[in-house]
């Protein structure tokens, strides 16, 4: 389906300069932490975070009130030639939650990467911070870039931002991991540009908007989007390109992991929507779609098969984290497929997104939960949980109430994104895609039973607290969790929202 | 003049698969770096041609394609640089540039053991 003369002829909005704004803002951060050096720290995050915040909101709001997709053409040339900035419903939606887990992180992560006065100033807290912001940075641009080639250098931002901050311990098996992660990133990274300049070579440009009405299903488009989805799906670790991901999660500190887990590998998942669902809208069709969604199956029955055996909290989530991005792949057969005016693709759409926001809050919940118990106890072995629940009540709830998402239990964002896939899957016909929720319910509630067990478990031996926590970081923690229970209760707006400035879902007839 | 293009445009993608073949073979890191850098030249030389082959308006070649390929020359670069970074930390730390330790088969397995 073409989308409509009116999105083709979009001019700069009055509002375009919020998405300057969101992407500029963590740069100035980045530049003036460079500059000024680590005593600022506090100052320059203390107003920067709160900022970023407010544009995030304002785009949102805007988006809301306006009805329409907010757009901005750089030094105002138009595509072909210039490079747009677009933010629909969906990249509003992907703002605010991206900022809204920065920020969650960056209040949490202020006592470990803090520079106290008077104390020789540190190379880890700069560096930690500059990461932070550099993701924040990237993650806008790819949320908002409407240039295929201006994507690939967001993307290319995000790796770069991301790798360092999985060695900042500098340990042996953290630099493996990064380097592991560099090496599945290199390869994700060129051939997703190999497919850009195969698209240019075809149709001549590298706007989204442009592309939609540009693209056929001949065998170039088809071996771009293979290229480019193959390369975007090792930097999301969908299985089988997972195995950077458990060290590398796992081995970052744990503000670190939450921003890993909940965000970084959601920018390439996104882009991989973007190029099916809005640059190649004719492309999809059952098989593809079918490709997809096997492997997100296979990610979901492995990942939690993995997490259930694993002897470590961290690589449990980081196991976890596979499996719940198997979900995430759901999307392209229950919203992409289905016959005319059927409004069940709309189930499996939203479906889809509210599963990619409840994990972000869940999961970076999740591991600052994991790093807090690790930083009390010293050690992460699940088997020597016992006590946990008495020594840190709220941090063992924060963990359980993220574990509800993971599960689909309702009250909880997760719940909501699994009954409308599961819908969605049912009315679709596509039954298969429902049975591999169900056991991947199954399989999360085991793993997050089986540490909140042994945490509830009495223990013989007493209870050594290595160190005491700040309360302050504990509710850091609850408040993301809480975030994803939040969304339970916003459960058929999405769908409108998530419409804003998008072509109509293309629709595909099943064979 | 056609046949050096398209001489060039089948080297391009030769490039490309030569480095595919050694990033997805080659089990060690400097060499797997070193094949990104063939798929990576293999691109920007398909992207030249694609520059000559859309050349209009009196130009030589479609400016766009050889402003993107500066760029993507140097984003390739800057992974490069920070892969062999960490490659070099990893040796300092390690005194080997390899990613396996006791289980060459599954390395990504043996951090998970402890």
């Amino acid at each position: 389906m073409m989308p409509s003369a009116a999105l083709l002829t979009d001019a700069t909005t009055a509002e375009g300069f919020l998405l300057v704004l969101a992407i500029v803002l963590p740069v100035i951060g980045i530049l003036l932490l460079f500059a000024l050096g680590g005593r600022y720290i506090e100052r320059i995050v203390l107003f920067l975070i709160p900022a970023g915040l407010g544009v995030a909101a304002a785009v949102f709001t805007a988006v809301w009130r306006g009805g329409q997709a907010l757009v901005y053409f750089v030094g105002g040339w138009e595509p072909p030639l210039g490079i747009a900035l677009r933010a629909d419903g969906l990249s509003a939606a992907m703002m605010v939650t991206v900022a809204i887990v920065i920020g969650g992180t960056a209040l949490f992560a202020r006592q470990e990467f803090g520079q106290p006065r008077g104390r020789p100033e540190a190379r880890a807290p700069l560096v930690f911070w500059i990461l932070l912001l550099a993701i924040w940075a990237a993650l806008n641009i790819i949320v908002v870039g409407d240039d295929l080639f201006n994507l690939y250098v967001a993307l290319e931002l995000l790796t770069f931002a991301a790798v360092p901050l999985v060695c900042l311990k500098g340990y042996e098996d953290t630099i493996k991991a990064a380097l592991r992660y560099m090496l599945f990133a290199l390869f994700g990274s060129m051939l997703y540009l190999f497919g850009t300049v195969l698209i240019y070579g075809a149709y001549g440009t590298l706007d989204i908007v442009l592309l939609a009405g540009r693209v056929h299903a001949e065998p170039v488009a088809w071996i771009a989007a293979g290229l480019m989805t193959m390369g975007l799906l090792a930097k999301t670790a969908l299985f089988p390109f997972h195995l950077w991901l458990p060290p590398a999660h796992a081995g970052a500190p744990a503000p670190g992991s939450a921003v890993l887990s909940a965000l970084v590998v959601k920018g390439s998942f996104f882009l991989i929507v973007r190029l099916w669902f809005d640059a190649m809208p004719g492309l999809m069709n059952f098989a593809a779609a079918q490709v997809l969604a096997t492997l997100g199956a296979g990610a979901i029955l492995f990942g939690s098969v993995l997490a259930l055996r694993q002897q470590r909290l961290k690589l449990l989530i980081a196991y976890s984290t596979i499996a719940q991005i198997g979900y995430l792949f759901f999307i392209f057969p229950l919203a992409a497929i289905a016959t005319a005016g059927d409004p069940w693709s709309g189930f499996g759409w939203t479906g889809g997104w509210m599963q990619l926001f409840s994990h972000a809050f869940a999961k970076a919940a999740m591991f600052m939960a994991a790093g807090l118990i690790a930083e009390t106890l010293g050690h992460d072995r699940i088997a020597e949980f016992g006590g946990v629940a008495r020594a840190l009540p709220i941090t063992t709830f924060t963990f359980g109430i993220a574990g509800l998402s993971l599960m689909g239990v309702p009250p909880s964002g997760g719940f909501v994104a699994k009954w409308l896939l599961l819908q969605a899957s049912v009315m679709e016909g596509q039954w298969w895609w429902a049975a591999v929720m169900l056991v991947g319910g199954l399989l999360a509630g085991g793993y997050i039973f089986m540490v909140l067990g042994k945490a509830l478990s009495s223990t013989d031996v007493p209870f050594e607290a290595r160190d005491s926590v700040a309360r302050g970081r504990e509710f850091v923690a609850l408040a993301l969790a809480l975030c994803a229970v939040l969304l339970s209760l916003v459960p058929l707006r999405p769908s409108e929202f998530l419409q804003i400035g998008r072509p109509a879902v293309p629709v595909v007839a099943p064979p | 003049m056609m046949n050096a293009i398209t001489l060039f445009g089948l080297c391009g993608p030769a490039l490309v698969g030569l480095g595919l073949f050694g990033l997805i073979t080659n089990p060690q890191p400097v060499r797997k770096i070193l094949a990104f850098n063939i798929l990576g030249s293999g691109t920007f030389l398909l992207f030249g041609v694609i520059a000559r082959r859309g050349a209009a308006a009196g130009l030589d070649g479609d400016p766009v394609p050889q402003a993107l390929v500066i760029t993507g020359i140097v984003v390739a670069f800057a992974a490069t640089a920070m892969a062999i970074a960490l490659l070099l930390r990893l040796f300092e730390e390690t005194g080997r540039a390899s990613l396996n330790s006791s289980n060459p088969n599954n390395a990504s397995e043996t951090t998970d053991a402890s």
